[in-house]
């Protein structure tokens, strides 16, 4: 190429370009959300209608759905493009990979983590969940599922060169995402009890900031790594 | 010596504690020797087919 | 001593050293250990509050300390490698595993065994027992990561970077565990109240730390000799043993 991007432009480019390739293949992309669904339909087939036990239990049920629908979809971030080899050109590229990283966490918080924004808080109402909650509720779905695409991203990094990646990523990731879990249902929970929740909606703030900092370097060096 | 075995009632619980403490920590142990010693073995064995 | 350090990480050496260290430590380990379990066992009074079953702590207690002393040499391995590709490294990172994850196991079997007569019940949502288990589920993914990939070397990266972004983790996952137990604790829990504790307990718990330091060493070493023989079995340096 003789013309070249600039940083700037590479960026919106591979975001642009991620964006469009979710968007041919809807149906695939669709899967994670319908799988929260899913997920949560399970629980009152398994505890009971009893409303004022789903009510309580609400808050907790959408995160730990959320966590799982997060993680089933993070394979798709570099899933394709290891297979089809333009994951070697990005590494290749003379941007700084972080930065390119970064793109494609994006575009794929984007396509998972947004629909969830509109998903949870009908799940919530069919839960019975209080409706002084649900502000809060797309708050942490907002600050919080950025953060599991960040922190998903360096597990996919590690194993994407794997046939068997999917079980050993959930070992790695999961763990990972219990401090995002619990500030997350503890603020939803707090605020369908009427407390106040800037403390933890501060603290999944800081968690937001700092993974986005740290995670696309310790991602584009697992890149590296799974690369070679 | 009973009363020292029983631990003051406590032997249903402090015993076995101390029981999977050394039975993990000699695992820890033995296991890797004894890899080690198989490993030594084996090359050792390849090494003398190959002198002959 | 940068060339100490050059030599004592060429494997041929280091498997030398540890081979000629092993013996000592051993001895070192068992007269430490003897001394740390007669203070504990039987030197040591029974406690004014809990009896004998407090005794669980002088194998609790270390346990706890070394599953994340263990962490922590393994994230600075992680770091040795990103930064210098040390061999040795990779190994001491690897080796490190499952004696981490074991002293972590150790730590939530016997917290469990001296709940069950304390608290009542085996398990207990406690942030110190779930922060612990949380670990635990870290040194077994670390150690399933590894055997998932075939090339060793490859494989040595990828534990580093998980062991460092784990490291990173580990202060806000003890953070948080903390902060949501206190706001979830239910009554039932006692706290373990501290009265200042003995010389006559402590001792034999720094006794019980301090063996189980060299045990670690000890153990790593073991380890370490195995999976370097393991690796390097066409060099020359194995042909001449």
């Amino acid at each position: 190429m003789n013309n070249r991007l600039s940083l700037s432009q590479a960026f919106v480019f591979l975001l642009r370009r991620d964006l469009l390739v979710a968007l041919r293949n809807r149906a695939e992309y669709a899967m994670p959300i319908l799988f929260f669904v899913l997920v949560i339909t399970l629980f009152p087939l398994a505890i009971g209608p009893v409303p004022e036990l789903l009510s309580r239990i609400a808050p907790g049920i959408v995160w730990v759905a959320a966590l799982l629908a997060a993680m089933l979809s993070l394979d798709s971030i570099f899933r394709s493009d290891f297979d089809d080899g333009s994951l070697e050109q990005i590494l290749l590229s003379p941007h700084p990979v972080a930065v390119l990283v970064l793109a494609k966490v994006c575009a794929h918080w984007l396509v998972t983590g947004l629909p969830l924004l509109i998903a949870a808080p009908l799940l919530g109402q069919m839960l019975g969940m209080p409706q002084q909650a649900l502000p809060t509720l797309l708050l942490t779905i907002l600050i919080a599922t950025p953060v599991l695409s960040l922190i998903g991203a360096i597990g996919v990094a590690l194993t994407v060169g794997l046939r068997k990646g999917g079980i050993i990523l959930s070992l790695l990731v999961l763990p990972l995402y219990v401090p995002v879990l619990i500030f997350a249902a503890s603020a939803v929970d707090n605020a369908a009890a009427g407390f106040d929740v800037s403390a933890q909606l501060t603290m999944l703030l800081a968690f937001l900031f700092l993974s986005l900092s740290l995670s696309p370097w310790a991602t584009a060096a697992a890149l590296r790594m799974s690369a070679s | 010596m009973i009363e020292f075995f029983n631990m003051g009632g406590y032997a249903m619980f402090v015993w076995p504690s101390y029981a999977i403490s050394a039975l993990v920590l000699w695992l820890n142990w033995y296991l890797p020797r004894n890899q080690h010693r198989k490993l030594l073995r084996q090359l050792q064995s390849r090494h003398g087919s190959q002198q002959q | 001593m940068f060339l100490w350090f050059h030599k004592f990480g060429s494997p041929p050496h280091f498997y030398r050293i540890a081979g000629k260290w092993i013996p000592w430590l051993s001895g070192l380990f068992l007269v430490l250990v003897t001394a740390g379990l007669f203070g504990g066992l039987i030197a040591a009074p029974p406690d004014y509050q809990q009896g004998d079953s407090y005794r669980i702590m002088f194998v609790h207690v270390p346990s706890a300390w070394m599953s994340m002393l263990v962490y922590v040499a393994m994230a600075v391995c992680g770091i040795i490698i990103m930064v210098w590709r040390m061999k040795l490294a990779e190994i001491v990172l690897i080796s490190s595993a499952p004696i981490g994850a074991s002293f972590t196991f150790l730590a939530l079997v016997t917290g469990s065994l001296w709940g069950k007569p304390m608290w009542g019940t085996y398990w207990v949502w406690d942030a110190r027992l779930t922060s612990e288990l949380i670990l635990l589920f870290l040194y077994l993914g670390i150690i399933g990561l590894h055997n998932a990939i075939e090339d060793k070397r490859v494989a040595a990266r990828a534990v580093a970077i998980l062991a460092i972004v784990g490291a990173v983790n580990v202060p806000i996952i003890h953070f948080s565990v903390e902060w949501w137990n206190t706001l979830h604790q239910g009554p039932t829990v006692t706290k373990f109240d501290k009265p200042s504790i003995y010389w006559s307990m402590l001792l034999p718990l720094l006794l019980m730390a301090l063996s189980f330091q060299v045990y670690y060493v000890l153990a790593l070493f073991q380890q370490c000799r195995a999976e370097l023989l393991r690796r390097e079995r066409n060099s020359k340096w194995v042909e001449e043993l």
